[in-house]
C-alpha cells in the first residue's frame, strides 16, 4: 500500500525529442489512476520512468515518500503489466509468476503458496505447467497478471495490457481487473488510449497531451466540465460535436446560424461552441438544422449522424452532426432535422488555445 | 550512477579488445605489404604503412612474373570475379526455380526430390571431393569456367534459403493471382520475383562471397596458371615462400592477401544490411 | 508446404530439372563412385582393380594416422566451435548493451566473414613466421618455447587460433541478431524481476538464445570439419607428422599426393557416416527441446 509523487519530472531523449514536460501529481494509496492520451503524448514514457525502465531526465518520483529516481527496477517494489504480456517464452506459467519471487530469495515453500493462490485467483491454476505458447490471448493475459500479483508489490503499473485482445475479452479483463484492484487495494496506474477503458477503470483519470497533464480529476468530472477542448474532445464516444463560432456582443455565429443565450465572451475572437451528442435532441424548435444521412443501431440506443445546415467551415472542423437517441427514434435517411440543446449544457471554448471559456 | 558509467566502459574496453583482435592482423597485412622485401626481413612486421604501396601492388597487379611465373595479378583478380559472380547468380537462378516447384506446386516426385535436395547439404564438396573431380575430368571440364563452377551449385543452400523465404510469404496471394488467372509462370515472373526482390540481392552476396572464397575445388580444378584465382594464388605463394630464395617477397604475399580480401570485404561492408538479413534468413 | 499449390503435371519438373540435374551429375554420381571405390584394391599403376570387400575400412578404422586424425579433428572442432561461440557471444551481448558505437562495432566485428579461410590461413603464417612474425618473436620471448614446424602442440594451437579468428565474426552476426530478436518487453519485464545483470543473462537471455546457439553449434562443427581445410592447407599442411590432420584433409592427402583411391573413399565415406549421424543427433534430440 503506497502514495506515489510525481514531482515536476521531464524527460528528454538523448536525440533532443522532449516527451515528459514537467508534469506533477500525487496518487493516493489504494487509487487506481488511469493516463490516457492520443499516443506519442508521453503516457507511456511517465509509467515507465515509475517502473525505472526509462531514465529521470529532471524531477523527482517519490513512492511513500522515498525518492526513487536511482533505484533500480528490481527494488522499487512495483509490478508491471505489459502490452504484449512479456512472459518469458522458455519458462512455464508457474516458473515466469516465481522468477521474480526466487530472484529475491524467498523459500520455495511460500513461493509455491503464493504462486498457487494468485493461479487461483485469476483461474489459471489447471495451466501452471503449460508454456505460455500453449496458451491463449486472454490466459496469457492472465498469467502476466499473476505474475504481477505474487510480488504483492506497492505499485501495479499497467502498460496498455488490454489491447491485444479481442473486443468481448477486452471487456471481460477491464472487469476483472477493476474487480482485482478493489480486492488488493493496490495503488494502481494505467496507461490506455482507449477513452471507454480509462472512463471505466478509472478512481482518477489524467488526460496527457503533448508532455502535460491537460486535466485531472473523476471521470465523470472530466466527462461533465472538460477544462480544454482536447479534453472535451478526447473524453466521450461518440465524440462532441464542435462548430467554430464567433461572438457579436449578444449571440454566438457561425454562417447562417445563431445561437443566443450567450454572454460574457470575447469579441472578434475565434471560439469553438461544443455540444455533447447526448444533449441534442429533435425538436422543431431547435437551433440546429441536421440532414441526416446514417443511423447507427446500437441496441438500446441509436446514434444518428449528418450533416450541420448553415454552419461556417473552418480549417480542421467538418460541419457533420451526431445526436443519440432511443431506439425508436429513428430519422429516415435523407430527411432534414431540427435539433434543440439547453445552452446551459453547451461548452464554448477558445479555438485558439483550448481554454474553456463557458 | 558511477558504478554503470563502470559497466560501460568495461563494455567498450571488451569490444575493442575484440576489434583489434579482429582487424589487427588485417592492417599489419596492409601496412606490410607497403614496405620493401628488405625491411621486412630487417625489421619483420609493420604497423605503419611505408612508402612502396604503389609499387607492390602494380608489380602484383600487371607485371609478368609479378606472383606467378606468366599470369598476372589482374587476370587472377578476373578469375576471381568470374567464380564469384558466375557462382552466385547460377546459384539464385537454380535454386530460386527449384524452391518454387518445392513450395507451391503438388507433384508425385515433390517428397524424394525434396530429400535428395537436403542431402547434399549433409555432404559438402569437400567430402566426395576426389570422385567429383573424376568425373568433372572425364567430362573434359578441366580449366573450364563451367566445369569450375556447376559442381559447386550441386549444394543446395540456395534452396533453402528460397523454400524458407517463399513459405513465409501469404498463402493468400496464391488465391489472388489465381481468382486473377495467373499461370504458373505469371505469378512467378510477376508475383514472387518482385517480392523476392531483397532476399534476391542478399543470396547473391552471399553466394558472391562464397564463390569467390572457393579454395579446394579450384585447386584441383585449375591445372593452367591462366585459370587461377586469387586465392588459389595464395597457395601458390605460399609454396614459393617456403621453397626459399635469395629474398623472399613478403611484401607480395601480404599484398595478395589484401587484394583476395578486398573485394568480398567490400561487398559485405557496402551491403551490409541486406548481407546480415540474407545470412540470418538462414537460420529459421 | 503450402496449403493452397498449383496443380500442375509437367511444369513443376521443369522448374525443379536444372537443380537435380546438377545434383544427379556432380552429387549423386561422384557420391556413388565414392563408395564403389571404397570397396575396390587397386594396383599400384591404377590398371586393375578388385573387390575386396570392407578391406579399406578396416584398414581406414585400424591405421593409427586415421585415428590420430580422428581425435584432432574432434579435439579441434570442440575447442574452435566453444572459443569461437563464446568469444562471439561475449561481443555480442556487449554489443547490444552498448548505445553509442553500436553501429561501427557491429560492422568492424563483422566484416572478417568475407575473408577465405586458406587467405586468413596465409595471414596466420606470416604473422607466426621464424624469420618475420612478430607473433612467433614474442611468443619464443615471453619464454615459450614456440616452433609450430616442429612441435605438434605449437602447430595445433597456431591452427586452432587461426580457425577461431575466421569463424568469431559469422557467430558475432547471427548472436547479435538473436539478441536484437529477444522482446524488449521481455528483457524490461526481467529488469523489474531480477536485479542482478549477470543472473538475468543466464536466466533469460541465454536460454533465449538456446535456438541460435544450437544452429551455430551446428554451423561451427561443420565449419571446423570441412571449412578449415584451407587454413590447415596454408598453415602446417598437416604437419609435423599428420599431427594437424583433419579427416578432410586426410582424404585429399591420402587421394591426391598418395594416390591411394581405395582408402581415401573408404574416409570420404565413414567422413560422410559421421555427418550423417551428427545430423541425426541434431534433428533427433536438440530442435526438439529449445525451439518454443
Amino acid at each position: 500500500m503506497a502514495t506515489v509523487k510525481l514531482k515536476n519530472i521531464k524527460k528528454t531523449y538523448p536525440n533532443g525529442a522532449v516527451a515528459v514536460r514537467g508534469v506533477d501529481m500525487a496518487i493516493e494509496d489504494g487509487e487506481f489512476v488511469v493516463f490516457v492520451g492520443p499516443s506519442g503524448c508521453g503516457k507511456s514514457t511517465m509509467l515507465r520512468m515509475v517502473a525505472g525502465l526509462e531514465n529521470i531526465t529532471d524531477g523527482e518520483i517519490e513512492i511513500d515518500d522515498r525518492v526513487i529516481n536511482k533505484v533500480s527496477p528490481a527494488d522499487r517494489d512495483v509490478a508491471m503489466v505489459f502490452q504484449n504480456y512479456a512472459l518469458y517464452p522458455h519458462m512455464t506459467v508457474r516458473g515466469n509468476m516465481a522468477y521474480g519471487l526466487k530472484n529475491r530469495g524467498l523459500p520455495k515453500a511460500e513461493i509455491n503458496q503464493k504462486v498457487t493462490d494468485a493461479a487461483k485467483m485469476l483461474r489459471i491454476h489447471d495451466y501452471l505447467d503449460r508454456q505460455p505458447n500453449q496458451l491463449s490471448g486472454g490466459q496469457r493475459q492472465r498469467v502476466a497478471m499473476g505474475r504481477a500479483i505474487v510480488r504483492d508489490p506497492k505499485v501495479f503499473l499497467f502498460d496498455e495490457p488490454l489491447s491485444n485482445l479481442d473486443a468481448k475479452l477486452r471487456v471481460q479483463m477491464r472487469i476483472e481487473i477493476k474487480r482485482l484492484q478493489r480486492r488488493m487495494g493496490v495503488t494502481s496506474i494505467y496507461v490506455t488510449h482507449d477513452q471507454t477503458e480509462a472512463m471505466t477503470l478509472a478512481d482518477r483519470l489524467a488526460v496527457i497531451n503533448d508532455g502535460r497533464i491537460e486535466q485531472m480529476g473523476a471521470p465523470i468530472e472530466l466527462y461533465n466540465n472538460p477544462a480544454t477542448l482536447f479534453v472535451a474532445s478526447f473524453i466521450g464516444a461518440p465524440q462532441i460535436n464542435l462548430i467554430p463560432v464567433q461572438f457579436d456582443g449578444k449571440n454566438l455565429n457561425s454562417g447562417d446560424l445563431q445561437f443566443s443565450g450567450f454572454k460574457d465572451l470575447p469579441e472578434n475572437t475565434d471560439l469553438i461552441l461544443g455540444i455533447r451528442p447526448d444533449v441534442l435532441e429533435p425538436n422543431n424548435d431547435g437551433q440546429l438544422e441536421m440532414q441526416v444521412d446514417l443511423v447507427e443501431q446500437h441496441g438500446a440506443e441509436n446514434l444518428v449522424y449528418g450533416a450541420l445546415n448553415g454552419a461556417s467551415t473552418t480549417d480542421g472542423y467538418n460541419t457533420e452532426i451526431c445526436f443519440k437517441t432511443d431506439q425508436n427514434t429513428q430519422p429516415a435517411i435523407d430527411s432534414v432535422l431540427k435539433l434543440h440543446f439547453d445552452q446551459n449544457h453547451a461548452m464554448v471554448f477558445n479555438k485558439e488555445t483550448g481554454e474553456r471559456l463557458i | 550512477m558511477s558504478n554503470i558509467n563502470w559497466r560501460i566502459i568495461l563494455n567498450h574496453t571488451i569490444l575493442l579488445i575484440g576489434v583489434i583482435f579482429m582487424s589487427l592482423p588485417v592492417w599489419v597485412a596492409f601496412s606490410t605489404s607497403t614496405h620493401s622485401a628488405e625491411t621486412i626481413l630487417r625489421e619483420g612486421l609493420q604497423f605503419w604503412p611505408g612508402t612502396n604501396f604503389i609499387g607492390t601492388y602494380r608489380e602484383v597487379l600487371f607485371e609478368q612474373g609479378g606472383v606467378m611465373k606468366s599470369v598476372l595479378g589482374i587476370t587472377m583478380l578476373k578469375n576471381s570475379m568470374i567464380l564469384g559472380i558466375g557462382f552466385a547468380i547460377g546459384k539464385v537462378i537454380v535454386s530460386m526455380l527449384a524452391a518454387y516447384a518445392i513450395v507451391y506446386f503438388r507433384f508425385r516426385l515433390a517428397t524424394p526430390l525434396f530429400w535428395i535436395i537436403f542431402l547434399t547439404l549433409l555432404l559438402p564438396l569437400e567430402v566426395r571431393i576426389i570422385p567429383s573431380y573424376e568425373v568433372v575430368a572425364g567430362l573434359g571440364l578441366l580449366d573450364t569456367n563451367f566445369g569450375l563452377i556447376v559442381p559447386l551449385i550441386a549444394s543446395a543452400t540456395g534452396t533453402f534459403y528460397f523454400r524458407q523465404f517463399f513459405k513465409s510469404i501469404p498463402e493468400e496471394l496464391l488465391e489472388a493471382a489465381r481468382l486473377d488467372g495467373a499461370t504458373p509462370w505469371r505469378f512467378f515472373v510477376d508475383i514472387l520475383i518482385p517480392l523476392s526482390k531483397t532476399m534476391i540481392a542478399a543470396i547473391l552476396i552471399i553466394m558472391f562471397v562464397v564463390g569467390w572464397n572457393q579454395y579446394l575445388w579450384p585447386l584441383i580444378m585449375t591445372t593452367k596458371e591462366e585459370n587461377y584465382t586469387l586465392v588459389i594464388g595464395i597457395k601458390q605463394i605460399y609454396q614459393i615462400l617456403s621453397e626459399g630464395g635469395e629474398l623472399p617477397q613478403y611484401q607480395k604475399a601480404f599484398a595478395l592477401t589484401i587484394l583476395a580480401t578486398l573485394p568480398p570485404v567490400l561487398v559485405v561492408l557496402f551491403f551490409q544490411n541486406w548481407f546480415v538479413k540474407g545470412l540470418v534468413e538462414s537460420e529459421k | 508446404m503450402k496449403r493452397v499449390q498449383f496443380e500442375h503435371s509437367t511444369i513443376p519438373y521443369l522448374f525443379i530439372a536444372p537443380q537435380i540435374i546438377i545434383i544427379a551429375i556432380f552429387f549423386l554420381w561422384p557420391a556413388a563412385q565414392a563408395v564403389h571405390q571404397s570397396f575396390l584394391l587397386e594396383d599400384a599403376f591404377g590398371l586393375s582393380s578388385q573387390f575386396v570387400w570392407f578391406k579399406n575400412y578396416f584398414d581406414t578404422i585400424g591405421d593409427a594416422s586415421w585415428r590420430q586424425a580422428a581425435w584432432f579433428t574432434t579435439v579441434f572442432s570442440v575447442l574452435v566451435t566453444f572459443l569461437s561461440l563464446g568469444i562471439a557471444l561475449l561481443l555480442a551481448v556487449k554489443a547490444n548493451e552498448v548505445i553509442r558505437g553500436a553501429r561501427t562495432y557491429r560492422t568492424t566485428l563483422m566484416w572478417a566473414y568475407a575473408i577465405a579461410p586458406p587467405v586468413a590461413g596465409l595471414m596466420g603464417n606470416l604473422m607466426f613466421h621464424p624469420l618475420i612474425g612478430d607473433l612467433y618473436k614474442f611468443l619464443n620471448a615471453i619464454g615459450w618455447d614456440f616452433n609450430h614446424k616442429l612441435d605438434s602442440f605449437d602447430a595445433g594451437f597456431v591452427v586452432v587460433l587461426i580457425a577461431v579468428w575466421k569463424q568469431v565474426s559469422v557467430n558475432f552476426i547471427f548472436f547479435l541478431s538473436g539478441l536484437q530478436g529477444i522482446s524488449k518487453a521481455v528483457n524490461e519485464a526481467a529488469m523489474m524481476d531480477c536485479k542482478s545483470p549477470t543472473r538475468r543473462f543466464w536466466t533469460i537471455t541465454f536460454p533465449l538464445l538456446a535456438p541460435t546457439t544450437f544452429f551455430l553449434m551446428v554451423i561451427n562443427i561443420t565449419y571446423a570439419f570441412f571449412e578449415t581445410f584451407g587454413i590447415i592447407d596454408t598453415t602446417t599442411g598437416g604437419a609435423p607428422g599428420g599431427s594437424t590432420n583433419t579427416l578432410v584433409y586426410k582424404v585429399f592427402q591420402d587421394g591426391f599426393r598418395g594416390a591411394d583411391l581405395g582408402g581415401s573413399s573408404a574416409q570420404s565415406v565413414v567422413l560422410m557416416l559421421i555427418v550423417l549421424a551428427l545430423t541425426v543427433i541434431q534433428f533427433r534430440f536438440i530442435e526438439r527441446k529449445v525451439h518454443y
